[in-house]
């Protein structure tokens, strides 16, 4: 099952690669991972994304843990919360489908942030899930370049990961 | 500069005697040349200069393991530190406390392809427990402080600290800190107590209790607790090879190791006990065979672990508790002590059950009249040193042979690889362990294949006359592989035969020690009171042992099978 992985570490160089390479090392899987300073910037937090069953979950946070860089950590999935992630899309927005990603940018309530006689470039935001469903969308031939940050999440509520 | 500043080599030397060091394995080169400076400039260690950085890292370990102290190595950048990659990760797979001190290139020439530069922080983070790269000489004193604290605390392990050149020769005042807080390293040491309670009485009502120790109890001194309480409660253990003198071999409730080369019993009644109690032991495919197989016996099982990640990490556990084992096996001690009835009523049929497991003998071998059987030889070095040597092995038959004949009654005697099975520790670790405990009988229990790979330390031996007595079981081949061939590669002896092999009489004698070629059984025991006579006291005797070709370890647990489904002698 898919799981997001919150953790607070400490912002150091090699920080990032000791969480990679646990990860690499014990052949757990990553979807994402995405990964920046928080308002103390003696911390960062990075969201992973990643899939197992439960006994790997369990060890990939008790792994998590034993790293002396990490702070804490919280398996999303243990409540509920809310998952965000970024996409930039160039599409093709010449005569043939300029009208379609104009509307289906609409439809998946992105926004044109650049635009040129061929191209339009779109920012769309919201779970993972909801970008595949937008490019599942529109003709793969349209796409010209896609970025996307990965997801980050947070808890809902009161639910809240801090030191 | 106030006149109170010292340079950033000696800051390192400084925080060393704080922490109390008597010994430094290393070796110099140009990234420590400041350090090695400082090393001169002071008489509060010792330096010990080893003929290879692995075996530097080696000799550290095998120190810590035979005394409980933080072992310490020093290594310069790039070759020194790659060099020292296999010791520093054998430690790491047996959690073993040691502090690591690699040169760097300069800060400013980190990144540029320097000469002698390597990503030392980034080659060894998978088998640290944790590394530093120290990039401000202000650092320095507090990154050491860390190192020791990280290395010892919670479940040990290795700890780099990597220091480049420049920050070495600038000068800053020297404060070493008196305590250390790490946000974000917190070890647990008691365990739950609601968990523990739990635990003791599941073991007094089981029909067929078991106790399996690990490691863990060694590096936890816990072994004392851990006598207590199995010799009150009263039922059988077994220990793994890491765990061995954990618990007194000589004990009757002791059913001698357990694995892929355990005993009969001590397999037998891993698989069919009814409550399983693990002690600072994980669970690893060469201890419980294929874990399926392990489990199609229901069990309850209840693992006492200091590294939660050690529980249900292979095998799912019903009862953890996770804390250091010598504070767990202090509360269930205190909580039997208040129980009415302190032994398992139906002990004594479990007992019966063990004791026909026992009567296969699974041990036992014949003695030829012509040829040394390699098990002879470690049972004559047993009564030859009256069971209480320090015995370091490398790694083959040789170490399945000692760790089954040679029973050991008190922890911290046995020094050998078993994470990582390391062929090459054997000498530096018997160089550790003499250092440490330098009146000791200290053997080195090896094979011609293993000692080659560290054998230019017997140069460092001769230098600072450590009289180890090296027990070399010299069958020609690289033993357990060509067992692994004959049992399931049909006899095709790929690349195991020994060729060429030197005079180890000759070579003893050229590095300045004594040799002994020993090629009839009825020579063993006067060889062996030879070299542990009086006369050869301050030796090093190289005990050349010409040992039969063809001798297999048994019993066998093939890999990926059960651990009932074990291959005796008698089988073949």
């Amino acid at each position: 099952m898919r799981h997001i992985i919150s953790l607070l570490m400490e912002n150091e160089s090699g920080a990032l690669s000791r969480v990679s390479g646990l990860f690499s090392a014990r052949g757990y899987n990553i979807e994402s991972l995405t990964v920046a300073p928080t308002e103390d910037s003696t911390l960062s937090r990075m969201t992973i994304v990643t899939s197992g069953s439960d006994e790997i979950i369990e060890q990939i946070i008790k792994q998590l843990n034993k790293l002396i860089d990490v702070v804490k950590v919280l398996d999303l999935n243990d409540g509920r919360f809310i998952e965000r992630e970024l996409m930039i899309v160039k599409v093709k927005a010449n005569a043939q489908y300029r009208d379609e990603m104009k509307r289906m940018c609409d439809i998946f309530r992105g926004r044109i942030i650049d635009v040129s006689d061929s191209c339009f470039t779109i920012e769309i935001t919201g779970s993972s899930s909801k970008l595949d469903a937008y490019i599942e969308s529109i003709d793969k031939a349209a796409i010209l370049e896609t970025v996307r940050t990965g997801a980050s999440g947070i808890g809902r509520g009161d639910r809240i990961l801090k030191i | 500069m106030s006149s109170n500043h010292i340079s950033g080599a000696e800051i390192v030397i400084r925080c060393l005697h704080e922490e109390k060091v008597k010994f430094v394995f290393g070796y110099p080169g140009g990234a420590v040349l400041n350090i090695y400076d400082a090393v001169f400039q002071q008489n509060k260690f010792k330096h010990v200069l080893v003929r290879h950085e692995q075996a530097a890292v080696h000799a550290a370990d095998a120190y810590s393991r035979s005394t409980g102290k933080v072992g310490v190595a020093l290594v310069t950048s790039g070759p020194g530190a790659t060099n020292a990659v296999t010791g520093i990760a054998t430690a790491y797979m047996d959690s073993i406390p040691m502090v690591i001190i690699s040169g760097q290139v300069p800060t400013y020439a980190i990144g540029q392809d320097a000469f002698q530069e390597c990503d030392t922080v980034g080659i060894t983070r998978p088998c640290v427990k944790h590394n530093f790269l120290v990039k401000d000489i202000k650092d320095i004193a507090s990154t050491m402080k860390k190192a020791f604290y990280v290395a010892s605390s919670g479940r040990p392990g290795p700890v780099l600290v990597d220091i480049p050149k420049d920050i070495t020769a600038e000068k800053y005042e020297f404060n070493y800190p008196k305590s250390v807080h790490l946000r974000s390293y917190n070890p647990i040491v008691k365990g739950h107590s609601g968990q523990i309670k739990k635990a003791l009485s599941l073991l007094l009502n089981a029909k067929r209790p078991m106790i399996y120790s690990g490691g863990g109890v060694v590096l936890g001194d816990a072994s004392s607790q851990l006598t207590k309480f199995v010799r009150t409660i009263g039922s059988p253990i077994t220990s793994t090879l890491m765990g061995l003198g954990g618990f007194p071999a000589s004990d009757k409730q002791f059913l001698g190791m357990l694995g892929m080369h355990g005993t009969y019993e001590a397999n037998m009644a891993m698989q069919e006990c009814d409550v399983l109690l693990a002690v600072g032991a994980r669970f690893d495919d060469r201890v419980i065979g294929n874990p399926e197989h392990f489990l199609s016996k229901p069990k309850t099982i209840i693992h006492i672990d200091i590294d939660p990640s050690s529980i249900s990490k292979r095998v799912k556990i019903d009862i953890p508790i996770v804390g250091d084992v010598i504070s767990v096996l202090a509360e269930l001690n205190d909580l039997l002590s208040k129980e009415k009835t302190k032994q398992n009523p139906s002990l004594k049929h479990w007992f019966k059950d063990i004791d026909q497991w026992r009567s296969m003998n699974c041990l036992s071998f014949k003695n030829d009249k012509k040829l040394i059987k390699p098990q002879f030889v470690i049972q004559t070095l047993h009564k030859v040193t009256k069971g209480d040597a320090f015995i370091t092995s490398d790694v083959g038959q040789h170490q399945m042979w000692a760790a089954q004949y040679y029973p050991f009654n008190k922890p911290r005697r046995w020094i050998n690889s078993g994470g990582l099975g390391t062929m090459g520790v054997g000498l530096p670790y018997a160089m550790g362990t003499q250092l440490a405990h330098p009146d000791a009988q200290v053997a080195c229990v090896t094979g011609e294949a293993s000692i080659q790979m560290c054998i230019q330390e017997l140069s460092t031996c001769k230098q600072f006359h450590l009289p180890i007595k090296i027990i070399n079981l010299n069958n020609r081949y690289m033993g357990m592989v060509r067992q692994w061939q004959e049992f399931f590669y049909g006899n095709r002896y790929a690349e195991s035969y020994m060729e060429a092999l030197p005079d180890f009489v000759k070579l003893a004698e050229s590095y300045g020690h004594v040799g002994m070629k020993i090629e009839k059984p009825s020579d063993v025991e006067p060889a062996l009171k030879e070299a542990f006579s009086n006369k050869l006291k301050e030796r090093l005797v190289f005990l050349d042992f010409i040992t039969d070709q063809k001798e297999n370890v048994f019993p066998m647990v093939p890999n990926g099978k059960g651990l009932s489904e074990m291959i005796t002698a008698e089988d073949l």
